[in-house]
């Protein structure tokens, strides 16, 4: 297929065309490859900013509010929310947008909702993707909003420059704060609904969490090295009354202040380093899937490998190295 | 249609009509049935739902009226889709709408009409066998 004239139309900053991009790059990862392949050299002007957070704990009433602001600045916007699709059905119900109805009409603003399509980690397969479309579409900021996570959904901290986790009061103890996973990708912490009883507790957990972090980092491993972004910077707490605004203002100084630190530090070249390596490592990884599956479903060795497994003649291990032998890429 | 296809469909009530037990109903059905289904909530405008259409690209879009604005209301969609270039997606109006009023919906490229007591089933089928793209 030829999309010259779709992606000639998304320079021209034409949602329509962007919408229909959009369609293409989540039903068919071939033609998906083929977008991204002319649109690359577009991409990189968008600052991406993740909320995540428990289902319920207003990442969705956060982002309209935060979206008010920032149209009213004049800034461009670019939505992505991301809900859960049914594993027994394959069918989803996004209801992201209800949530963001005030700003239906307003022309520098784009949401796209997005089923996860059974993918793990709180966000599609395609939402790389899609971000890098809202990016040539020509805006300042894209917001991607992650399915409702539990405490290990943490794929947006490798989209995102900028990860924001919602929490409430009242809901989950200290012990909860210093579990791995959600808690050690966040740049900031925002305590939503503050007018409820709480706040300020649930402020100081996080903040003795904080304290513990600092005071052990000795425990880097080869992996944390890796993302430096999480060890260097000092996460920030802020309360926040989505449904007032109250406290948006500071949210957004700190979301500067950490633009300006990726900047000054140069973290922001490790990081993007790391954001291209992790992306290219997922289209790998989903080719190579698909090879295998060719491969075992044409291949008249695998059916003799799979008797001698269950003869116990071969272990499922030795069973999957002749296989990548087959594959010619050990 | 790629093998990663689904179809996308767009729930909505349009106007000042605040009874949508009927169509999150049929949200969770079209859902169950394998569809991707975006919600919009009630009380949406014309200019919402188009600008909903424009953003999401669904497939189809469901509009579900039981406030009798339908003959008002489902006429400016339309135009407002045909000016928008929008002309490959199925829109279906149900709910309560009288017989006499559907050939002057009809008129307008409106389908679908499917009132209270039609079995879920019978929607599945007709969004399946509707599609435009």
């Amino acid at each position: 297929m030829d999309y010259s004239d779709l992606i000639e139309r998304l320079l021209n900053n034409e949602p329509r065309a962007a919408a229909r991009l959009i369609t293409i790059v989540e039903n068919d990862i071939t033609a998906a490859e083929e977008i991204i392949n002319s649109i690359y050299k577009y991409t990189g002007n968008a600052y991406i900013l993740g909320v995540t957070g428990a289902p319920g704990s207003g990442k969705s009433t956060f982002i309209s509010t935060l979206t008010k602001i920032l149209v009213e600045q004049g800034k461009k916007l670019g939505i992505i929310c991301v809900d859960p699709t049914s594993p027994l059905t394959g069918g989803a119900l996004l209801g992201d947008r209800i949530r963001m109805k005030e700003h239906f009409t307003l022309n520098n603003l784009f949401i796209r909702s997005m089923a996860n399509r059974g993918q793990l980690g709180g966000l599609a397969r395609a939402t790389e993707d899609v971000i890098k479309i809202l990016d040539v579409y020509g805006c300042d900021i894209v917001i991607v909003e992650t399915v409702g996570v539990g405490q290990s959904e943490v794929d947006i901290f490798k989209s995102a420059q900028t990860v924001a986790v919602l929490l409430q009061p009242e809901v989950g103890d200290d012990i909860q704060a210093i579990k791995a996973g959600i808690m050690e990708i966040t740049d900031i912490f925002v305590v939503n609904k503050m007018d409820l009883p709480g706040t300020d507790r649930k402020v100081a957990e996080i903040s003795q969490m904080l304290e513990l972090e600092s005071s052990f980092k000795y425990d880097s491993n080869d992996f944390s090295k890796e993302f430096t972004k999480i060890r260097k910077w000092t996460p920030e707490i802020v309360k926040v009354n989505s449904k007032t605004g109250e406290n948006f203002d500071i949210f957004l100084e700190i979301v500067d202040h950490h633009k300006n630190f990726l900047k000054e530090t140069g973290i922001i070249e490790s990081y993007e380093k790391n954001r291209i390596k992790n992306e290219t490592l997922q289209i790998l990884k989903h080719k190579l899937a698909k090879k295998v599956e060719k491969l075992i479903s044409s291949n008249s060795e695998i059916e003799k490998y799979i008797n001698l497994v269950m003869d116990k003649s071969l272990d499922p291990y030795s069973m999957a190295n002749l296989i990548i032998k087959l594959l010619g890429i050990e | 249609m790629p093998e990663g296809r689904k179809i996308k469909v767009l729930v909505c009530k349009p106007g000042l009509d605040g009874h949508d037990r009927g169509a999150k109903v049929l949200a969770r059905a079209l859902r169950d049935a394998g569809m991707e289904v975006i919600y919009t909530g009630i009380h949406n405008t014309p200019e919402d739902i188009v600008n909903t259409v424009i953003q999401e690209d669904p497939d189809v879009v469901m509009l579900s009226m039981l406030s009798g604005a339908h003959n008002a209301l489902c006429p400016v969609i339309m135009e407002k889709l045909k000016e928008n270039g929008i002309n490959d997606v199925l829109v279906a109006v149900g709910g309560i709408i009288p017989d006499e009023d559907k050939p002057f919906l009809e008129k307008h490229g409106l389908k679908g009409f499917h009132g209270p007591g039609t079995e879920l089933k019978t929607i599945i089928e007709f969004v399946k066998n509707n599609l435009k793209r």
